[in-house]
């Protein structure tokens, strides 16, 4: 199968009437239609809306409306919500939610002429690392179908990969967007925190979730996210400084770039493939006229027990909202009110939602409140501290984004504190606020498959447009092709 | 460490009703997590504060102005049970 057109060539297609949004559309509903179920990837391809928003799309185009993504087949994370199109979170409680509203992402991807064509599955509230913890049944990698694609934006990044839709968005609270992007060969950008409005988002931790988009390359995720930033005052979070330009500096190189190598990243957890991979970039940016520069994130360590606090607390303020009486499941065996909202909860929620919920609240309860939220929130100014010092060195980080390339579907679902641990490359990102993006480097061996690796770039606040043009550079520069694997169309 | 008084407590208050062998389950599962956690504890915070705000940045204020909003059928149409254009529920207080 061949990957779709850049999103800059199909937009300008459209416009020109060279060729019609709704022939991109029908394209990508054909290539989900024969690859998606075998990928598990998504939860709801919205066919008529798709071609109806499509021939709009085209009339629009005719009419000579400037539209930066017309015509651009988009899959959407479901957790973003889509008016009158069905959004689950990949929970049996939101099973037969249908939004009466677009998430502010949604109604600016609309404005800008992409074309929605399907929602991907994820994991249940988006916790998860592997895409395993979805109530609708896992996802697939497509570099090997046996494997994860991780999580938990897994069926995004699985999409993209497998060349089924030129571009993605998910939801990055803890690595979300970036892990599953470096397990499955795809480019994934978390912006800083506030840089995107989070209305419309289902809620998981409030202080640490930033949507994002999942593409084939670099220049794709940079127009993706022009169209997605800026202010919005449905979001109070969201920064209403104006966006610079993504796109103009991309093609700037890497001359005289500080980057910084965080020793904490590179320790004996991490696997020898990703390390080899991580160090070829490093080595082709000092050729090229960067300084590569050793630094230290001293609190690194710290950053999961953090994270799995913060996180959790949040989530379990968030989640007390499902109560079976707004929206959602509600129980059909309860006899008054208290345990309408306890079995609705329980039959509607997954082992490890209740986990997280259970951990949140007891993090916040009276009397622990101290020793774990109060006591976090303070690591969380160290580990902000350690990226603040570090960019007073470098302009930005390279590292790993995970510890291993993809891991097999089951091998970490025994011990939830095993799945955490997958995130300590890029939890310290969202903790921060700063931003990252997953940028494929090559293919490594690992345990019997040839598995892409990703490295991370990360920058100081606000400095997306920067990560961006190092991303393309080491993506223009990059020894191997990343491909559409060809277990993916088999 | 948790002990399965405290998993059973904090059930309460989540508003999960857990049956026994859940509450085994959890209450090994999040001892293993919090030992973990107390990890934490190795750093002295005295001095250091809480960081509360993502990015840093001062409050974003915006115009006091109403705007639109769901109308009554759609904010309804998601519910479980309803009537008379209300939210239905069960009983709240004493005997059916």
């Amino acid at each position: 199968m061949q990957a779709f057109p850049a999103v800059a060539t199909i937009a300008q297609d459209v416009r020109n009437g060279g060729r019609s949004a709704r022939s991109f559309t029908d394209d990508a509903l054909a290539r989900i239609d024969a690859h998606g179920e075998a990928l598990g990837a998504f939860l709801h391809v919205d066919v008529d809306g798709a071609r109806a928003h499509a021939d709009e799309v085209d009339r629009r185009a005719a009419g000579g409306d400037d539209l930066p993504l017309a015509g651009v087949p988009i899959a959407l994370k479901d957790n973003l919500c889509t008016n009158g199109v069905p959004t689950t979170c990949g929970s049996r409680i939101l099973s037969r939610f249908i939004p009466p509203y677009d998430a502010t992402v949604v109604a600016r991807l609309r404005a800008a002429g992409a074309v929605i064509v399907a929602k991907t599955n994820l994991d249940e509230f988006a916790m998860g690392s592997s895409n395993e913890n979805s109530a609708f049944g896992p996802v697939r990698n497509p570099w090997d179908l046996a494997r994860a694609p991780g999580g938990s934006s897994g069926g995004s990044a699985a999409a993209v990969a497998a060349g089924l839709v030129p571009v993605a968005l998910g939801s990055d609270t803890g690595g979300s967007i970036r892990q599953p992007a470096a397990l499955t060969g795809t480019v994934g950008l978390k912006p800083t925190y506030g840089r995107v409005s989070r209305y419309g988002l289902v809620a998981f931790g409030s202080s640490l979730d930033q949507i994002g988009p999942l593409s084939r390359n670099v220049e794709d995720a940079a127009r993706v996210l022009a169209v997605i930033a800026g202010g919005d005052p449905r979001d109070a979070t969201c920064s209403n400084d104006p966006v610079p330009d993504v796109v103009a500096g991309l093609e700037d190189g890497v001359d005289g770039l500080r980057v910084g190598l965080p020793r904490e990243y590179f320790d004996d957890a991490i696997g020898d493939g990703v390390k080899t991979l991580v160090r070829r970039a490093a080595n082709r940016l000092a050729t090229a006229g960067a300084t590569l520069i050793d630094v230290s994130l001293p609190h690194t360590s710290y950053g999961i027990p953090a994270y799995y606090i913060v996180a959790t607390s949040e989530a379990s303020s968030n989640l007390s909202r499902y109560d079976g009486i707004h929206y959602g499941h509600r129980t059909k065996d309860a006899a008054d009110l208290a345990e309408t909202y306890e079995r609705s909860r329980t039959e509607g929620f997954g082992a490890e939602v209740r986990r997280r919920i259970m951990l949140g609240t007891f993090a916040l309860a009276s009397g622990y409140y101290d020793a774990y939220y109060d006591r976090a929130m303070r690591v969380r100014t160290l580990i902000r501290r350690d990226f603040e010092e570090a960019f007073e060195q470098v302009d930005v980080i390279l590292s790993p984004t995970s510890p291993t390339p993809a891991f097999k579907l089951g091998e970490k679902t025994s011990d939830p504190l095993e799945m955490y641990l997958a995130d300590v490359l890029t939890v310290t990102a969202n903790l921060a606020g700063v931003p990252g993006l997953v940028v494929p480097e090559g293919l490594c061996d690992h345990d019997g498959a040839r598995l892409p690796v990703g490295v991370q770039l990360m920058g100081p606040l606000w400095s997306e447009a920067r990560l961006l043009q190092v991303g393309r550079w080491l993506e223009r520069t990059r020894e191997e092709a990343i491909s559409i694997p060809e277990g993916a169309a088999s | 460490m948790i002990d399965r008084r405290t998993v059973e407590q904090i059930a309460r208050l989540a508003r999960l009703e857990l049956d026994e062998e859940r509450v085994v389950k959890l209450t090994d599962e999040l001892s293993r997590i919090l030992a973990h956690i107390d990890k934490l504890e190795e750093l002295d915070v005295t001095d250091v504060p809480p960081l509360t705000h993502g990015t840093g940045g001062a409050d974003v204020y915006r115009a006091d102005v109403a705007g639109p909003v769901l109308d009554r059928d759609d904010a309804l149409r998601n519910a479980p049970d309803q009537a008379d254009g209300l939210f239905r529920v069960p009983r709240v207080i004493g005997d059916a």
